[in-house]
């Protein structure tokens, strides 16, 4: 009976660790690959012949990003995006959040409905590009002839994060906030001296998400900024792919690095920042994915 | 309210007697109007009230406004003139879609189709994948080595969705004459599982291997990073209960079926509503830059067949909204119908 039970274990062990370190493999081996791609010789990526180690190591591909004026550009504004984005929406939620958290408020249920409502039933993207149009003319009416701010202001709001910040207000004990009140705390103070810092790390998460989702945002960016130079740096990625992949656009290229190089320079330099903090906030993500899950 | 008796009736000194309280059958009054109470209650409390207006005005202009253009999806759109200018059409718009044998209802009907079928494998092949995975974290004793494994494959879920398909485009991308096709299909080419001109043609451009490449790629992407949540609830086990299980002789898989699944089902339950709540929507971004004319056969979904209809060369908003119209309710439908399910059958539900 105990050998059986061993061996049973034993081959599920080797299994996991098999399977686990082939999976592993491959998450990693495509980011090598493409920090090699990047620096390797023309010769070597045309036709394939690195396999993990850069071959005929260059820095070209990478200068002429760096000294792409265009490429700066979307830099600066996709940090724009993300910062004011962040800002914007992390403060709306927060306010909504704390007042959604008190059980006085009035048509308490209704409000909550409001919110959960959208995450069943979105009007889908037709009818929101009509919206953000309509929208974009009423932002030029107004004098806010910067497409950034539309896609600040308008876009990233998400129901699921104010529910979850609403769910960590929720846990506050209460006699803490009685006893601020007592003190002769106002609302607002009540919110940023207790509420606040009882929840520092589900903000943190919140703050995370909002980010990250601003950071990656492509499609709505793309529709909305018609000014080139505002484009975020998801935008100028796919732009320089769609030119680079034409067969055609690309026939008369004689640089001595291969014009693959490029796009894979630039997924590089998209990934290194997120690659940079990724050790830091990779907690906060845990954290925000176990909250989610429950209600 | 619980009301006493002095709130009624008060001590008049001039004649000695109780009399009745004016005040209190005032309060009575406004008691009744509902609206004034309400307005009382809101201007005591203000500061909380104004700390959720700027949540609504944002739902309102862009999450419910959408909404309401939606119904154009009854009307004929003149894109000049506001929604509620426009003439009524009725069920034009859907008959176009659904009903026929048109070139349109036709394409439509593939979509919805693809739609349905991309959600059904994803549910299929890449909803067990992070519990499998979260299973062979457990197998792991050693610490470091364990986060080590959970730091790689965490990894891709920190690209976006364009550096995600830029860097699957690179790996399978055709050969030309100047260069070589994609290191990707070069491997599957030595593995044998695909010919050297299919590889060559570039696999994106193949409907075959449209949905394949999508649900490996969403595997690549989420899996590791989707475990974390089952992996949490599979640490959270007591020890004693394997040992208990080991001493009634129960040999690995049996340990799973008794120990693990049941202390894992609520998780599951959950994340399971949440995807069958989005099977019709699919993650539209992701099909539009992949997909290409090539592949419509396979790739195309209502979102990205909306996109094309309603914000193209030409655009018919009436027509896209209508198709929107049509994925959308039937998925809300899905999320109130599996929530409603798994509440009555295991008291586990999401909202």
């Amino acid at each position: 009976m105990k050998r059986k039970l061993e061996i049973s274990e034993l081959i599920f062990k080797i299994l996991s660790y098999t399977l686990l370190t082939i999976f592993a493999v491959a998450c990693l081996y495509p980011f090598i690959y493409t920090i090699s791609a990047a620096i390797s010789g023309r010769h070597a990526v045309d036709y394939n012949e690195l396999i993990l180690l850069p071959k005929d190591i260059q820095f070209e591909a990478f200068l002429r990003m760096f000294n792409d004026n265009m490429f700066c550009n979307s830099y600066t504004n996709t940090l724009f995006l993300t910062f004011y984005g962040t800002i914007w929406a992390l403060g709306i939620s927060i306010f909504g959040a704390y007042a959604l958290s008190k059980k006085r408020l009035l048509f308490r249920k209704g409000f909550n409905f409001f919110l959960v409502f959208t995450m069943w039933f979105s009007a889908g993207i037709v009818p929101q590009y009509l919206n953000y149009l309509a929208t974009k003319r009423v932002f030029h009416a107004v004098g806010i002839m910067d497409d950034k701010w539309l896609v600040v202001i308008a876009m990233g709001m998400a129901a699921m994060n104010i529910i979850l910040l609403r769910n960590s207000f929720e846990g506050v004990p209460s006699e803490i906030e009685e006893a601020a009140i007592v003190d002769g705390a106002t609302e607002m103070q009540v919110l940023w001296r207790v509420y606040i810092p009882m929840s520092k790390s589900i903000i943190a998460t919140v703050a995370l998400f909002f980010g990250i989702s601003r950071w990656n945002g492509y499609f709505w960016a793309r529709q909305m900024i018609s000014n080139q130079n505002e484009h975020p740096l998801q935008v100028f990625i796919r732009l320089k792919l769609e030119e680079f992949t034409d067969p055609e656009a690309m026939a008369g290229w004689n640089e001595a690095y291969a014009s693959d190089s490029v796009i894979y320079a630039l997924i590089v330099c998209s990934i290194v920042p997120i690659l940079v903090i990724y050790p830091f906030i990779q907690k906060y993500f845990a954290k925000g994915v176990n909250a989610g899950g429950v209600k | 309210m619980q009301l006493s008796a002095n709130d009624y009736l008060i001590f008049d000194e001039e004649s000695g007697v109780y009399v009745e309280n004016p005040e209190q059958v005032v309060r009575d009054d406004v008691e009744k109007h509902h609206w004034l109470n309400v307005w009382r209650a809101v201007v005591k409390d203000w500061r909380l009230y104004l700390m959720l207006v700027p949540m609504i005005l944002v739902f309102l202009l862009w999450r419910y406004m959408p909404m309401y253009e939606l119904l154009g999806c009854f009307k004929v759109t003149d894109p000049v003139k506001p929604v509620a200018d426009q003439y009524y059409a009725g069920f034009s718009y859907f008959k176009q879609l659904l009903v026929g044998g048109t070139q349109l209802s036709m394409e439509f009907w593939r979509a919805f189709r693809n739609t349905f079928l991309l959600s059904f494998y994803g549910l299929c092949f890449g909803f067990p994948m992070p519990i499998i995975i979260a299973l062979f974290f457990n197998e792991i004793r050693s610490n470091v080595l364990r986060s080590v494994y959970q730091v790689i494959t965490y990894l891709p879920k920190f690209m976006s969705t364009v550096v995600m398909t830029s860097l699957v485009m690179m790996l399978v991308k055709q050969g030309s004459l100047t260069s070589g096709m994609g290191i990707l299909s070069q491997f599957l080419e030595w593995l044998g599982l695909v010919s050297h001109d299919v590889a060559n043609g570039g696999l994106l451009n193949n409907p075959s291997f449209f949905r394949s490449i999508y649900q490996i790629s969403g595997i690549w992407e989420g899996a590791g990073y989707d475990s974390i949540v089952f992996f949490a609830a599979i640490i959270a086990i007591a020890p004693t209960s394997y040992e208990a299980a080991q001493i009634d002789g129960a040999g690995k898989l049996a340990q799973m079926r008794y120990v693990v699944l049941p202390c894992i089902l609520s998780t599951i339950v959950i994340m399971l509503i949440t995807r069958i709540g989005s099977l019709l929507n699919v993650g539209y971004e992701k099909v539009l830059l992949l997909y290409n004319p090539n592949t419509y056969v396979t790739a195309d979904v209502v979102s990205t067949f909306a996109q094309r209809y309603g914000m193209g060369a030409n655009p018919v908003p009436g027509l896209a909204s209508a198709a929107e119209m049509m994925n959308n309710v039937i998925g809300m439908l899905l999320v109130i119908g599996a929530n409603t399910i798994s509440r009555k059958a295991s008291n586990v539900s999401l909202y």
